[in-house]
């Protein structure tokens, strides 16, 4: 049997490192692959502790966060590929018309 | 008793002032105005004050009663309670008499003089505003009543002086006149406050004042008498406050005559005999207040003897004679001071109307050597000025020598030996300095031919009323040894002033005294100046010429100070402290606004790093301080 810790420290680790991806990475699409890896980190934590307690209301929780990612997935490609539409780069901080208009 | 007439004394020349000033109006705006008509209003509103005056008098003389009138509670803040009241007694109908009477005078003689002048309406607009002022200031009933009057010939006079104002000195002896005044009006402001404290916060009128006197620690009467007396410098231009009255002299004659002779400057004196009640007990103020004359009357004469300008000359003379009148209230002989303001009230204005005839028929001539030079033959103002200037030295028996005798003889009563000799040597002084504008402007022989000018009947027959009044003004007063009645002392009994009980003999000595004096004043004058030659002019030099500097020390101590404080604090204090206080914060807001704008970078990256950190303070609080 896989303990307790162990298993709560993949997850957590898993998080940080996706944390850590979305601060650290520029291109659009590893942010997203981050993104999706900080979600599992939790569903894993999720049902880690379903399984430790008995319960079985966390795990519904997961499958709900993998439909919700799923549908996300759907939006978050579609507006990737409008996004390099617009300025042909999937690197994030050419996306900074939001800046006083100096730098385009 | 309760009469609904003293109202009407005042506003008989306020509906005047304001006929006058909307016809002025008119006249500019649309239409000429006869001056016929200005002049009409302008002259008979003071000749319903004085008939109505005149009329109160004679029944209070036949009655025996005092006139008061209750118009409206003008304020009424918790226990201050001022009414605006009108009061008619002894002392106020006794002034306004004379300030109705000779202020008609006044008025008439005007039209004469300003004749065909421009601002003829305005002119008297501004002078039926004087008088109505002047008038609220005698009958008030309270001393802030009494105050609106005080400030009211303040702005007059200043509006007054600087009736030409196209010329800057002008402007500028208008603005001295006022901020002077200020300087005395601030300090009755505060003796009137300190004395509503002193009292108790009682009700402000002269009577429950004077009843609610004993209520008061002798340290705060004094220090409110104080602060009235400074008022009464201002107004009557006593040291330290006389500067403003020489300068005054920039307006038309008429209005000379009628801040020396009728208003104005005849408040200072009043006022005090108005607080009566309070100086009497204030031995050493009283004291203080001869000094302050005295010495006012020294320096005035000593000034006047150097001056070329004949209405400067007789505006020391004025300043002078009020320094006789402070002597003789601040003594307690109260009625004695005011009689003296009742005869000068004659001969003064007699004298500036006189002198301002002289000067029209020279076509604005004011030099007295300059006049001299091109003498015009004048037998009728030549004839009242001579009656004025006898009437001001003190030759008996016109009304000058009984008023001024009276208050030396109060001086040497009361053992106030230096008083009595500062006063005795101002007399020869005037003696000489009004015998010496005399003789150059009337007497010198001049190479120039004589050529009669006409004057104006309006401009003479004030004249000779007045020289009427200046001769035989004195007899009212007439002294005891003489078989007389003192008929002014009488009628101003509720003054309780001090009379003078000399033996017979002393008297006579001292008359004696004072006439020789005079006499010998008027000696050296003849001898100096009556085959003076004219066209050597003296010149205004030395010690005596510039005025003892006092404008200059003045300038010096007050407004070059005020000056270099006010450069002070906009070159140094607004400039480098506050200015840069307030510039320095403005750019360290747009710095720190600087500074917070580079968080908004649209770095997306950056802002999840700021989300993640948000939500793990948000997680790190909810575990630890909500111990979920």
């Amino acid at each position: 049997m896989i303990s307790l810790t162990s298993l709560a420290f993949v997850s957590m680790m898993l998080f940080s490192i996706g944390a850590i991806g979305v601060i650290a990475r520029r291109n659009i699409f590893v942010i997203y692959m981050s993104l999706e890896m900080m979600l599992n980190g939790i569903n894993l934590f999720l049902v880690t502790f379903a399984r430790y307690h008995f319960n079985m209301d966390p795990q519904i929780v997961s499958i709900m966060v993998i439909a919700i990612a799923a549908a996300e997935a759907a939006i978050f490609l579609s507006v990737i590929i409008l996004l390099f539409r617009s300025k042909k780069s999937l690197d994030t901080d050419i996306f900074n018309t939001l800046t006083q208009g100096e730098k385009s | 008793m309760s009469t609904d007439l003293l109202i009407w004394i005042i506003l008989s020349p306020l509906l005047g002032a304001i006929l006058n000033g909307g016809f002025y109006f008119y006249s500019i705006k649309k239409e000429k105005v006869p001056d016929l008509l200005f002049a009409l209003i302008g002259t008979i509103t003071p000749l319903i004050s004085f008939i109505i005056t005149l009329s109160l008098f004679l029944r209070m003389k036949d009655e025996g009663m005092i006139f008061t009138q209750q118009l409206f509670t003008w304020l009424h803040i918790d226990k201050l309670n001022i009414n605006m009241g009108l009061l008619g007694d002894n002392l106020s109908i006794f002034m306004t008499m004379f300030v109705t009477f000779v202020g008609w005078l006044i008025h008439i003689y005007a039209v004469g003089y300003m004749k065909g002048d421009k601002g003829f309406g305005k002119f008297f607009a501004y002078f039926n505003l004087f008088l109505a002022s002047m008038l609220i200031l005698v009958l008030a009933d309270n001393p802030i009543i009494l105050f609106i009057g005080w400030e009211g010939v303040g702005v007059c006079s200043y509006l007054l002086i600087k009736f030409y104002y196209g010329k800057a000195e002008n402007v500028l002896a208008a603005n001295k006149a006022f901020i002077v005044n200020r300087v005395g009006d601030f300090g009755f402001i505060l003796g009137v406050i300190t004395l509503f404290f002193a009292l108790g916060e009682v009700d402000l009128s002269f009577t429950s004042i004077e009843a609610n006197l004993a209520n008061a620690t002798p340290e705060l009467l004094g220090l409110a008498g104080f602060f009235l007396f400074v008022g009464a410098m201002g107004k009557s231009a006593q040291i330290p406050l006389f500067v403003w009255l020489p300068d005054a002299m920039a307006g038309p004659t008429p209005i000379s005559a009628l801040i020396h002779a009728a208003t104005m400057v005849t408040a200072g004196v009043y006022m005090v005999a108005r607080f009566h009640f309070l100086y009497v007990d204030l031995e050493s103020m009283g004291l203080f207040i001869a000094y302050i004359g005295a010495f006012s009357a020294m320096l005035a004469a000593f000034i006047a003897t150097r001056q070329n300008d004949i209405k400067k000359i007789l505006a020391y003379s004025t300043m002078s004679q009020l320094g006789y009148m402070f002597i003789a209230v601040g003594l307690g002989f109260y009625s004695t001071g005011l009689f003296h303001v009742f005869t000068h009230a004659f001969f003064k204005a007699m004298l500036f109307m006189g002198a301002g005839g002289v000067i029209m028929a020279l076509h604005h001539q004011q030099d007295i050597f300059k006049i001299a030079q091109h003498r015009a033959s004048l037998p009728i103002i030549g004839f009242t000025f001579l009656v004025g200037v006898i009437a001001i030295s003190g030759i008996p028996p016109f009304s000058g020598f009984f008023s001024k005798d009276a208050i030396l003889a109060a001086a040497f009563q009361e053992g106030e030996y230096l008083i009595w000799a500062m006063a005795l040597f101002t007399a020869f002084l005037t003696a000489f300095y009004m015998f010496r504008l005399y003789f150059i402007v009337f007497v010198a022989p001049s190479h120039s031919s004589k050529k009669y000018v006409y004057t104006s009947k309006t401009i003479t027959i004030p004249l000779l009323i007045l020289a009427v009044g200046a001769i035989g003004a004195g007899f009212l007063n007439f002294p005891t040894i003489f078989g007389g009645h003192h008929l002014v002392d009488a009628w101003l009994v509720q003054l309780n002033s001090k009379t003078i009980h000399l033996s017979h003999s002393t008297e006579y000595i001292l008359m004696g005294v004072s006439i020789l004096v005079a006499a010998f004043g008027i000696l050296v004058a003849y001898k100096k100046y009556a085959n003076f030659d004219v066209s050597k002019p003296e010149e205004e030099v030395g010690l005596i010429g510039n005025k003892f500097y006092i404008d200059e020390i003045y300038d010096a101590l007050f407004v070059q100070s005020l000056k270099k404080l006010s450069s002070f604090i906009d070159k140094v204090v607004d400039e480098k402290i506050i200015d840069s206080f307030i510039m320095n914060s403005s750019s360290g807001f747009v710095n720190i606004g600087k500074r917070v704008a580079m968080l908004q970078n649209a770095n997306v990256r950056f802002y999840a790093t700021f989300m993640l950190i948000g939500m793990m303070c948000i997680f790190v609080y909810i575990y630890f301080m909500l111990g979920l």
